[in-house]
């Protein structure tokens, strides 16, 4: 197997993801660690474009490196605790924490087994204009319509919710 | 496919690089006579006091939240604009609807204040 720009690429973005993780558990000030949640979230959407979904990449570089970077940013900002010290790197819900990580893990290398690694390399290639085919079976009753309204109801509640919340205060 | 995203990839060197040379370059030719008066952050001519480590109002919380919800809408609205001039009037209805469902939420907001910078 002959090292193509692909492969150098997959490396990168997987250093990336795997050491902004480690470096999201390990750092001491909170603050940085969002830093590098952002650094994992920007490999994996890298991660997405060698996969050959371009509209999974970008919506994880808007929804999450954009939206959800500056909202985890902005709650630690809000909590004045956290600004003061740096906090321990455990707290005592690290087993409950370990545990799920551990049953993912478990979770995927099953599934990977049961498909088989050839499988997952072979697999059928992409075919073209995927975000079309995703608009159509976004609006298509027989595809995902319900979960498209249900996603806009959501949406309505977290606003609300947001709203709600604030002004409580 | 990835082709095409050499270009993106372009852009990311070079943008990098933006950031990166300035510095860098400042950092090579600069004279190195350090001073603490230098090392203060820049204010304007006023002098610093207090901490950078402040606490942010929770208004900024509330709009980086509006952000993300209208973020979401527009991801999931994008597969279906792009193929609107090949919608059924059903789909293009379900569209609108999805729209109108958050058109609402954003005038409660609006009413409820939750815009306003107070």
């Amino acid at each position: 197997m002959t090292l193509t720009l692909s492969h150098v690429l997959f490396f990168l973005f997987a250093l990336m993801v795997l050491g902004g993780a480690i470096a999201v558990v390990t750092v001491r000030n909170l603050f940085h660690a969002a830093l590098w949640l952002m650094l994992v979230f920007f490999g994996m959407a890298g991660l997405y474009v060698l996969l050959e979904a371009p509209f999974f990449a970008a919506a994880q570089l808007f929804i999450y490196m954009g939206a959800i970077g500056i909202l985890i940013i902005f709650a630690i900002m809000l909590t004045r605790a956290f600004m003061r010290q740096p906090m321990p790197r455990a707290n005592e819900q690290w087993w409950l924490a370990a545990l799920l990580a551990a049953v993912l893990l478990g979770v995927i290398v099953f599934l990977t087994l049961r498909v088989g690694l050839g499988e997952v390399v072979n697999a059928r290639p992409v075919p073209e204009h995927t975000i079309q085919i995703l608009g159509v079976t976004l609006v298509d009753p027989e595809g995902y319509a319900l979960a498209f309204e249900v996603a806009s109801v959501l949406l309505v509640m977290a606003l609300i919710g947001a709203v709600t919340i604030v002004r409580e205060r | 496919m990835l082709a095409q995203f050499t270009f993106v990839g372009l852009l990311f060197l070079v943008a990098a690089l933006l950031g990166i040379l300035p510095p860098a370059l400042a950092w090579l030719l600069r004279p190195k006579k350090p001073h603490p008066r230098k090392s203060e952050p820049y204010e304007c001519g006023f002098y610093p006091h207090g901490e950078a480590w402040v606490q942010y109002k929770a208004q900024y919380y509330i709009f980086a939240l509006a952000f993300l919800i209208f973020d979401v809408e527009a991801v999931f609205l994008f597969p279906w604009a792009l193929i609107y001039n090949w919608l059924p009037l059903y789909a293009v209805i379900e569209g609108v609807l999805f729209l109108l469902l958050l058109l609402g939420a954003l005038l409660y907001a609006w009413r409820k204040g939750a815009l306003e910078w107070a």
